[in-house]
């Protein structure tokens, strides 16, 4: 059978519900973040399957991949940055225990 | 069987199979690992579909540089799997129900999907010299603003990662000169 477009779907997929699994399931907040960047690998696989398969003359599906890669990063500095402060305060990083915000 | 159907098997079972471990194993280090090695495979899935530049932005941006942050402070707090904590059973159950009852329904929709599949013939257009030139005509309007969000990004991160003491600090020291 042709590798095609729905393969490359199917895996994407999977991709993507492992890491809704694991955003579900863990509590730790370093977990939590590594199952976003699953998530968003998924989906860049997406756009770039579509590009590839659908619209094979155009590049819109590579440039949307780039500024999500982009925007991940910045994401990854930042949310970093709040676990450490988070740490420093709570000396914990479950995501349970962060709790004086919730009542 | 070509060397193609070959590749996308191989990586695809990769990926899948790093991804179940970032999932499942205990110690944070070792989901850091696992995930280095899901994007690699990854990247082999860019390189398979034409996108030879993007492939190497992966590797370089994710697995260089989120990564080693990752890992940095996962060092820094000192965490492993003593210390990792674990959700009760039933959280556990709900996000399986979830997560599954929903990939059932993409999967289904993905399968009777029809799609008008181009020829494969324009296959150099994912080179870096067309991707340049169309970056710096038609996206350089979202190229600039993302060096914008990158800049807001790093004032965030020191402004929110600073400790709280320095102003003290530097007080104290004023205080010290001046006696």
């Amino acid at each position: 059978m042709q590798i095609g477009l729905f393969h490359f779907l199917f895996v994407s997929c999977a991709l993507f519900f492992i890491g809704v699994y694991g955003f579900l399931t863990r509590r730790n907040l370093i977990t939590m973040l590594m199952s976003i960047e699953l998530i968003l690998n998924s989906v860049n696989i997406n756009f770039v399957a579509f590009n590839k398969f659908l619209f094979a003359d155009k590049l819109d599906g590579i440039f949307f991949t780039l500024f999500i890669i982009t925007i991940a990063a910045a994401e990854a500095a930042v949310a970093i940055a709040i676990i450490i402060n988070l740490y420093r305060n709570y000396k914990t990083i479950d995501v349970e225990d962060v709790n004086t915000m919730k009542y | 069987m070509e060397l193609y159907d070959i590749l996308f098997w191989v990586l695809s079972a990769i990926a899948v199979s790093c991804a179940l471990g970032v999932i499942l194993s205990r110690n944070p280090v070792n989901s850091v690992l696992f995930l280095i090695l899901t994007f690699f495979a990854i990247s082999g899935h860019y390189v398979l579909m034409n996108a030879q530049f993007l492939a190497i932005v992966n590797i370089i941006v994710y697995a260089g540089a989120i990564m080693v942050l990752f890992l940095f402070v996962i060092m820094l707090m000192n965490l492993n799997a003593d210390v990792e904590p674990q959700k009760g059973q039933l959280v556990q159950l709900a996000g399986v129900i979830s997560g599954g009852i929903l990939f059932l329904v993409v999967l289904a929709s993905i399968k009777t999907a029809k799609a008008e599949i181009m020829d494969k013939t324009s296959t150099d257009i994912g080179l870096i010299s067309n991707l340049g030139k169309v970056l710096f005509k038609e996206y350089v309007l979202p190229f600039e603003i993302s060096s914008v969000l990158f800049l807001s990004a790093m004032i965030g991160a020191i402004v929110i990662g600073k400790k709280e003491e320095v102003k003290t600090s530097a007080t104290a020291k004023m205080e010290h000169v001046s006696e």
